[in-house]
């Protein structure tokens, strides 16, 4: 990344401003990145308010406030293709429709999860919708860096189990 | 090890490898019975299993195309997955949990015992339960049952000290460790348990019995027993007299092959069981195979299931150590007084946190699902398994419009409660969240069934030829030499997960085949 990609704004301004051409150029063609530049995204098939739009609808769909964006972004980043292009701009068309209808600019300018989450209710059992939620079930929590977060220790063979690793080291019964 | 030309017409043809297939291809064996064992799935050893829910699935489950119907919650969360089960060498005993119940006596005797119900077509089935003692006992000392036979039981892990302290607080008086087919101490060659919290994706220290590193191998070293992986069947031949003369299954490389057989025995599991019967349907038996009574795919049952997961202010760690670490069976019994028939087990289990995002509410979203996840460490949770009714029209149907790979109809599985089914989980529900609260839960979620796993009923035992599918002896009341071998021969399902109740029975119908065999009857 250059240093102009990661000029400092906040997620929720990027996220806020994605839909402009200016702050798109700003961050460089394509780039969707974090405000501390811990990680960033290019995208080619969709474009970054597509992109920032799913974003902030798998944080509204799943939100874990200890997840930080970069698992999200990985959640999502499989429809940044052609195959998933079609879909996605209509569905993020809806989604913005729905935040218009509700008097917000579009819907990652919605600024509580409240009512980005009652836009959301409304497209619920559309097919978009639950393709993006049923994707993230996986997409999401299959990440093993997420695992830490919940305090999940995944696989034990190789350590031997917990036999003797507190299978049963419970003390406040 | 053995190999058996295609044309012997003197073998046993097995289909499947599970509990029900992989013990009666050994015992056979064991009786110098020449058998060949189809299985559709590979042959997975536990230098093979994967500690991780999901990579594991995609190794081991059966995920061949099949559809669902009726108003049961799976058919709309996971309507291409009705089941939970595997397609490997071992069959579903790589997956299972390790429980190992007997029935209770009055559970052979449903009908009798409940009376009639409506929507229910519930039958007595045409076994004593005295004549099972003894079954149950060599099925008890293959498997290694813990709390069984003078051996010790297993140690209660975290998640089962919760559900302990929660059950004596209730007033509980029968909770243990279980009756688990898992090592405590080594046995049979193999390890005791290790803890690691993984039984569900084919143990890999080879603690938990299945079929795939016992049965299997140690009927293979008889020099009478030939498996053959990969190999999916499509079709029992069978003659102008009506005897069954061969399997058509498609072998590794697609290719359509024929093994000649003297007797055949169906193992396949209560869905694949009834769909090969079905998709046997010749001019002379234009229903299906066994099917004149026309129960082949009815009287589906899946046990009324439900899991209790429950929230604590401090940790739990559930995923530690044995999934089912223990059970309580004060409600197992039959007491209408509660508003049902039959009784229901409570079982601790676990999930991973994959699986549990994908288990714990399906179709759930927003704070009120994530916060659940978020206090995942401290956790506990239990399943619920109990008797459902059969009913006739809870069924395994083929689907004409869907094929599967091979091109084969696949199966539609129906399923709606009954109303003593809902009835029951109602009353299990109640019982579980009290169980939990005993103990200071903070928060507590009563979970939807699971795809199935206890997959029972559709090729059922009768005294009876219009009443069901096979005898006593799991053999199919047309045609003698045509046997079933697995849950589809359940009449009726019981309180208890099934498979020391399957495997009992293959042992028994070992004895009785070969008995059969030797005085020329079959």
């Amino acid at each position: 990344m250059t240093k102009q990609d990661t000029a400092i704004l906040t997620r929720r301004q990027l996220l806020a401003r994605a839909g402009s051409a200016t702050a798109i150029v700003a961050m460089g063609s394509g780039f969707i990145a974090a405000p501390d530049a811990s990680w960033a995204m290019s995208v080619t098939n969709i474009t970054e308010h597509q992109m920032a739009t799913l974003l902030q609808m798998a944080r509204d769909i799943y939100p874990h406030d200890k997840i930080g964006d970069e698992y999200y972004a990985i959640a999502v980043k499989g429809y940044d293709s052609e195959d998933a292009a079609g879909m996605v701009a209509a569905g993020v068309a809806l989604l913005d429709e729905k935040a218009q209808a509700a008097g917000h600019t579009d819907y990652v300018s919605a600024k509580w999860e409240e009512n980005r989450v009652a836009i959301l209710r409304e497209i619920e059992d559309e097919a978009f919708f639950q393709a993006v939620r049923g994707g993230l079930v996986t997409g999401l929590y299959n990440q093993k860096a997420v695992w830490p977060i919940f305090g999940y220790e995944g696989e034990s063979y190789s350590k031997g189990g917990y036999i003797d690793r507190g299978f049963n080291d419970i003390t406040w019964l | 090890m053995a190999q058996f030309d295609m044309n012997d017409d003197s073998v046993v043809v097995i289909i499947g490898t599970g509990a029900g297939g992989g013990v009666l291809a050994n015992e056979l064996a064991q009786k110098g019975v020449k058998v060949v064992a189809l299985e559709a799935g590979a042959r997975h050893l536990p230098d093979d299993y994967i500690n991780d829910e999901w990579d594991s699935f995609g190794q081991l489950a059966w995920t061949d195309a099949r559809t669902t119907s009726g108003d049961w919650r799976v058919a709309k969360d996971f309507s291409g997955l009705p089941t939970w089960i595997v397609k490997a060498v071992g069959g579903a005993t790589t997956h299972w949990a390790g429980a190992s119940l007997r029935f209770q006596d009055h559970e052979w005797k449903a009908k009798t015992t409940y009376g009639d119900l409506e929507g229910a077509n519930l039958l007595d089935w045409p076994i004593d339960p005295r004549e099972m003692d003894d079954y149950y006992t060599r099925a008890e000392n293959k498997m290694g049952v813990t709390n069984t036979g003078g051996r010790p039981p297993l140690p209660g892990n975290n998640n089962y000290k919760v559900f302990e302290a929660g059950a004596k607080k209730l007033g509980y008086k029968d909770v243990h460790t279980g009756n688990m087919a898992i090592n405590a101490t080594e046995y049979d060659g193999r390890t005791a348990c290790q803890q690691t919290g993984f039984c569900f994706q084919g143990c890999k220290f080879g603690a938990k019995w299945s079929t795939a590193y016992t049965d299997i191998p140690q009927g293979e070293a008889t020099g009478n027993l030939e498996v053959r992986e990969n190999s999916h069947a499509a079709r029992i031949l069978h003659n102008d007299e009506g005897k069954v003369t061969g399997v058509e299954y498609f072998d590794a490389d697609g290719n359509l092959q024929t093994q000649m057989a003297r007797i055949v025995s169906v193992a396949a599991n209560s869905i694949e069981s009834p769909r090969l019967l079905l998709n046997s349907a010749s001019e002379m038996f234009p229903d299906g195979l066994a099917n004149s009574s026309g129960q082949v795919g009815r009287n589906y049952m899946r046990h009324m299931t439900a899991s209790v997961y429950a929230l604590f202010d401090q940790p739990v760690k559930m995923w530690r150590g044995t999934t089912m670490a223990g059970i309580i069976t004060d409600e197992a019994k039959h007491d209408p007084e509660r508003g049902f028939v039959g009784g229901y087990e409570m079982e601790t289990l676990a999930l991973g946190i994959p699986f549990m995002a994908a288990f714990l509410n399906p179709g759930a979203w927003g704070r009120e699902f994530t916060t659940a996840l978020d206090g995942y460490e401290n956790m506990a949770g239990m399943w619920i398994v109990g008797e459902d009714m059969p009913q006739a029209d809870n069924r395994v149907t083929l689907n004409a419009d869907v094929t599967d790979q091979f091109g084969l109809p696949a199966p539609n599985v129906h399923f709606s409660d009954h109303p003593n089914d809902v009835a029951m989980r109602e009353h299990a529900y109640k019982q579980g969240i009290a169980v939990y609260e005993a103990v200071g839960a903070t928060r507590v979620m009563p979970t939807p069934p699971y795809p199935s796993t206890h997959n029972l009923g559709t090729n059922r035992m009768s005294e009876n030829a219009a009443d069901g599918v096979v005898n006593k002896w799991g053999q199919s009341h047309d045609i003698a030499n045509l046997f079933v071998s697995d849950g589809s021969q359940f009449t009726t399902g019981g309180a208890e997960n099934p498979t020391l109740t399957i495997v009992a029975l293959a042992i028994r119908q070992a004895e009785h085949i070969a008995a059969e065999m030797n005085a020329g009857n079959i």
